[in-house]
Parts: C-alpha cells; sequence; structure tokens
C-alpha cells in the first residue's frame, strides 16, 4: 500500500511539473512536446529500478518504446480529428486512445519479449 | 520561431486543473503499476507511453482558447481546435525524444542506473528539440517557396490582364 501511496505522490509531482513547464513555454508546438514527456516513466522505472532491480527496468523501457511509438501515431491521429473532424479536443484525444491501445498491444504482440 | 516563456498562462488556469492534473499523473504511474503486477512488466512498460496526461493537457489548452476568444465576444470553438491540434503535432515530436529515452534508458540501465536516467533524459530532450527545429525550418522553407513561385507566377501575367485582376473585367 505504502508502495502505491508512494507511485501517486512521485507520478503527480512529476507530471505536474512537466505539464506547468508546457504552459509557460511558447510557442505551442514547442509546449506539445511536453505532453510526450516521459513523467510517467521517471517516477515508475526509478521505483522499478529501486524495487524490482534493473532488469525488470529493463524490460518496461524495451516494452516502452512500443508504446511511444504508439503515442506518435496517436498524436498524429489526434490532430486528424481535431482539425478534419473537427471534433472536441476531450472526445478526438479520448477516441484516439483505441488507436494508442491497438498499435502499443500490436507491436508487443509482434515482437514478443521479456517477461 | 524563437522559443519564449509566457508566465500570464499560468494566471490563466484555474486551481482545480493542476489539482486534475496530479491526481491523472499519480494515478497513471500507479495503474501503471499495477499493470505490470498483475500481467509482467513487459506489457506494464507499455502504459509509461500512456497518452493520458495528454487528454487532460490538450482538453484544457483547448478550454483556454475558447475561453479567451469568449472574453473578446468571439466563439472560439475553432480556434480551440486549433491550438490543441498545435499541442498534439508537438506531442509526435515528442514521442520521438520519448522512443529516444527508452533506447538509451535499455541500452545503459544495466551499468549504471544515474547514467542511464541523466542520459535518457537528455536524448529525450535532445531528439525532442531538434525534431521540433527541423519541423520548424521545413515549414518556413515550404511558405517561402509557395511565396516565390506566386510572386513568380504573378511576374508571368501580361501587365493589361495583371490591372483585370485587380480591378475585375473592364465594362464595355
Amino acid at each position: 500500500m505504502t508502495e502505491y501511496l508512494i507511485r501517486f505522490v512521485i507520478g503527480g509531482l512529476v507530471v505536474s511539473a512537466f505539464a506547468v513547464l508546457g504552459d509557460v513555454l511558447r510557442p505551442k508546438s514547442f509546449a506539445g512536446l511536453f505532453g510526450a514527456a516521459p513523467s510517467v516513466a521517471l517516477a515508475t522505472l526509478g521505483i522499478a529500478v529501486g524495487v524490482h532491480g534493473a532488469d525488470y527496468a529493463a524490460i518496461q523501457s524495451r516494452s516502452m518504446m512500443f508504446g511511444a511509438i504508439a503515442l506518435a501515431i496517436y498524436s498524429i491521429v489526434v490532430c486528424q480529428f481535431l482539425m478534419r473532424a473537427r471534433m472536441r479536443a476531450l472526445s478526438a484525444s479520448l477516441l484516439a486512445i483505441a488507436v494508442w491501445l491497438i498499435t502499443a498491444l500490436g507491436l508487443q504482440a509482434l515482437f514478443p519479449g521479456g517477461a | 520561431m524563437l522559443v519564449g516563456v509566457s508566465l500570464s498562462s499560468l494566471k490563466e488556469g484555474r486551481w482545480y486543473e493542476h489539482v486534475v492534473r496530479f491526481a491523472l499523473g499519480g494515478a497513471a504511474t500507479v495503474a501503471t503499476g499495477l499493470i505490470a503486477r498483475g500481467f509482467g512488466p513487459a506489457l506494464g512498460g507499455l502504459f509509461l507511453a500512456l497518452p493520458a496526461i495528454f487528454c487532460a493537457s490538450a482538453t484544457l489548452i483547448s478550454s483556454h482558447e475558447i475561453r479567451r476568444k469568449r472574453e473578446a465576444g468571439v466563439v472560439g470553438v475553432r480556434r480551440g481546435q486549433q491550438a490543441a491540434a498545435l499541442d498534439a503535432a508537438g506531442a509526435a515530436l515528442g514521442s520521438l525524444g520519448m522512443l529516444a529515452f527508452a533506447v538509451c534508458f535499455l541500452l545503459l540501465v544495466r551499468h549504471s542506473v544515474a547514467l542511464a536516467f541523466v542520459t535518457a533524459s537528455g536524448a529525450w530532450l535532445a531528439v525532442s528539440v531538434c525534431a521540433w527545429w527541423t519541423r520548424q525550418h521545413c515549414r518556413a522553407a515550404l511558405r517561402r517557396r509557395a511565396a516565390e513561385s506566386s510572386r513568380a507566377g504573378r511576374a508571368r501575367i501580361p501587365p493589361s490582364t495583371k490591372s483585370y485582376s485587380h480591378a475585375g473585367a473592364p465594362r464595355r
């Protein structure tokens, strides 16, 4: 329980820090870089190394590569939903999560590895 | 285009928006840990790049833009969509940096944990900024080329036709 409480606090703090950076930076396309900052990764991998060791964190970072590729496709799809389909930001970003899930899980199934 | 800092956007934000981001960030980190425990680190690792935070950020950016336009007496829905789309374009470039982060961390974590974190974070920043800079320069070059070709097109039109193009066809 304590581990998850620590996860919550560290994750919240790192994500908030990157979000504030994204808020104050201009232009908006540059600030958007911080929307794909490895904030959750920094918090999770730090705890993973401390609790489970380097090998465990290495397996997670291998899968993170697939997640990052899926994130690139997700961001492009969100952009198209907003500009072409003229969807609202919340519905576009939530609907495109399906694209992220399919891509990430598909890549993981194509290139299985780790535990 | 130069990168700058604008603190005014912090004043525009509401206090609960920061709470939402903190809670989402914390929840995403806990969820990643739970998925890794339940289904193994390979599946859990995928969720290190989950765009949960992006959803909140894009929505907030869009609503800030709409609110700003509404205060100016304009319906700003389209502007809100454009602002969120710009953020998404930035996130697409940032995901290249995230990929670089994961590769560097994977290569170095078994040798030195501290070095892995420092190098991976540096790689994320360098790759993201380079990708953004390259995109900006490509777009500027395309815009310049388009302007030059339209200028060249106007220069090819004979002077008599040129005056019609502005004033319309002469009345007879």
